[in-house]
């Protein structure tokens, strides 16, 4: 996930092109819409069953699948709406929606 | 100076004239009372087959000025006309056209804003989207009229701001006049091939337009907007001296009659400044040092130079052809009471609130107001805001 905090010099009203005007195709891809997420999904591999129902239901293509196995989330994207912990049709569910703030907690503690 | 036609047309006759010259890409379009003969007249040329243009005849003003908007984002010139509640219809879509740096030219035939209904000249309409970052340019007569409508299509291009061109309902938009074309040739040198540096249709340079600004950059762009209508000022100039040039009609931001040993002047937009010349003739004719100041640009509004040009009478008269329903002064009123404050000028200044829906203003009328000035220059007490034939 892109640091929210990191500080970014925006440019003046001088630098911008003049008319709401983004210069360039395929900028979509650079805007990362998962930073405004309060929880987020984590993956439990040893049960995971790799059914991809949540790969599936998820609204943001945001699990991310590698040679037809579930291996993690796209953090840029997810919205943490919850979706494939909800679907998850393992028993004890594979996925976990923990808060944001605990996911930085942990990380600290890595 | 160039070959020249003298013709009898009438104000929109006028204006549809200068956009067939203009052979603009697009013009989308909604009729309305009085500005609906120059789309009219226009829809016949292109049927005729006399201009390249698409018309696209939509189904309502809010949609007439999308289609302008969609055109123009996509590298073509777009054109317009309309009057009153169709200007009201558009007015979303005005600061959309202004704020994408869209550069639209549009004929706005004046018209009093509903309720009541009427379809007669007031400034009420153009007036309540002066704040729509729209170069705004009245008219005094066809002519002007037909000459501003060509010269705004250069400065909407070179300013990148939507350009509307005023015309007063009936007395200009239907008044047979003797006016001047240039010749096709000619119009089409002066305004020049449309080349914008970017648009959505050049797929070697594509673009994103129009995406949402949240506060982090929403402002910058509002920044931009501001800093494009101060700069307009001087190419309004720039355009409107190489236009006096080429065709021996010279234009500046506003124009001054018989103002330099003036005593007492009147300030008045579009046809009334006509009106007013005569009157002034006459005065001068009994000796009575009286002028005339007539905006003709009113956004931007040139603020220091109207000041300026004001700044040696003794007492003033600003004309307001509609009311900004604050409780004190018109919208004309209070741009010049803001530019005299400035220079720190203490004036004698009444604002005549007058003609709205269409009511007549006569010459014995702004006699009456001359008489009024040179009392009050004379220490005279005066009332400052009057509402002029208004029966009590």
């Amino acid at each position: 996930m892109s640091d929210s905090k990191k500080k970014v010099t925006k440019p003046g009203w001088k630098g911008l092109p003049a008319g709401d005007l983004i210069i360039g195709g395929g900028t979509a891809r650079e805007f990362k819409t998962g930073d405004w997420r309060s929880k987020r999904p984590v993956l439990i591999p040893e049960k995971c069953i790799s059914c991809l129902t949540c790969w599936m239901y998820c609204p943001d293509s945001a699990v991310i699948v590698k040679d037809g196995k579930v291996v993690g989330f796209d953090y840029d994207h997810c919205k943490g709406c919850g979706i494939c912990e909800h679907e998850c049709p393992v028993k004890g569910k594979a996925i976990k929606m923990i808060s944001e703030k605990e996911a930085k907690a942990n990380q600290k503690n890595k | 100076m160039a070959k020249s036609n003298i013709v009898a047309r009438t104000g929109n006759e006028a204006m549809a004239e200068a956009m067939r010259q203009i052979n603009p890409d697009v013009v989308a379009a909604y009729p309305i009372t009085p500005a609906t003969e120059i789309v009219q007249i226009f829809a016949g040329y292109v049927a005729d087959g006399l201009v390249k243009t698409e018309f696209v005849p939509v189904e309502s003003e809010h949609s007439a000025m999308s289609a302008c908007i969609g055109a123009s984002a996509a590298g073509g010139r777009a054109m317009t006309g309309t009057s009153s509640q169709g200007l009201a219809l558009m007015a979303e879509m005005l600061h959309i056209a202004s704020g994408l740096r869209l550069p639209i030219v549009m004929a706005d035939v004046n018209r009093a804003l509903s309720s009541p209904i009427n379809i007669h000249c007031d400034h009420s309409d153009t007036m309540m989207i002066k704040d729509a970052g729209w170069i705004q340019i009245f008219s005094e007569n066809a002519q002007e009229g037909y000459d501003n409508m060509i010269q705004a299509i250069r400065i909407a291009e070179k300013a990148k701001l939507p350009t509307m061109v005023m015309t007063d309902g009936f007395i200009i938009s239907h008044g047979m006049e003797r006016i001047e074309i240039l010749n096709d040739e000619d119009v089409q040198k002066f305004i020049g091939e449309y080349k914008p540096e970017h648009y959505l249709l050049n797929t070697e340079k594509p673009i994103t337009i129009g995406a949402l600004d949240l506060p982090d950059y929403y402002f910058e762009h509002r920044r931009q907007t501001i800093e494009a209508i101060r700069n307009s000022k001087s190419i309004i100039e720039d355009v409107s001296k190489e236009f006096g040039q080429k065709f021996g009609r010279t234009y500046g931001l506003f124009e001054n009659y018989k103002l330099d040993d003036a005593e007492v002047a009147i300030v008045a937009l579009g046809s009334t400044a006509g009106t007013t010349k005569t009157v002034v003739d006459a005065l001068r004719a009994k000796g009575l040092k009286v002028g005339l100041l007539k905006p003709r640009v009113f956004r931007p509004f040139p603020k220091a130079e109207i000041a300026d040009a004001l700044k040696s009478l003794k007492a003033i008269a600003v004309m307001d052809r509609s009311d900004s329903m604050n409780g004190n002064e018109g919208p004309v009123c209070l741009e010049v009471k803001a530019a005299l404050f400035d220079k720190g000028l203490n004036k004698t200044l009444v604002n005549y609130i007058y003609g709205l829906g269409g009511r007549e203003i006569r010459t014995q009328d702004i006699e009456g107001i001359y008489k009024e000035l040179i009392d009050a220059s004379k220490g005279k007490a005066i009332e400052k805001i009057q509402y002029l034939g208004v029966r009590e």
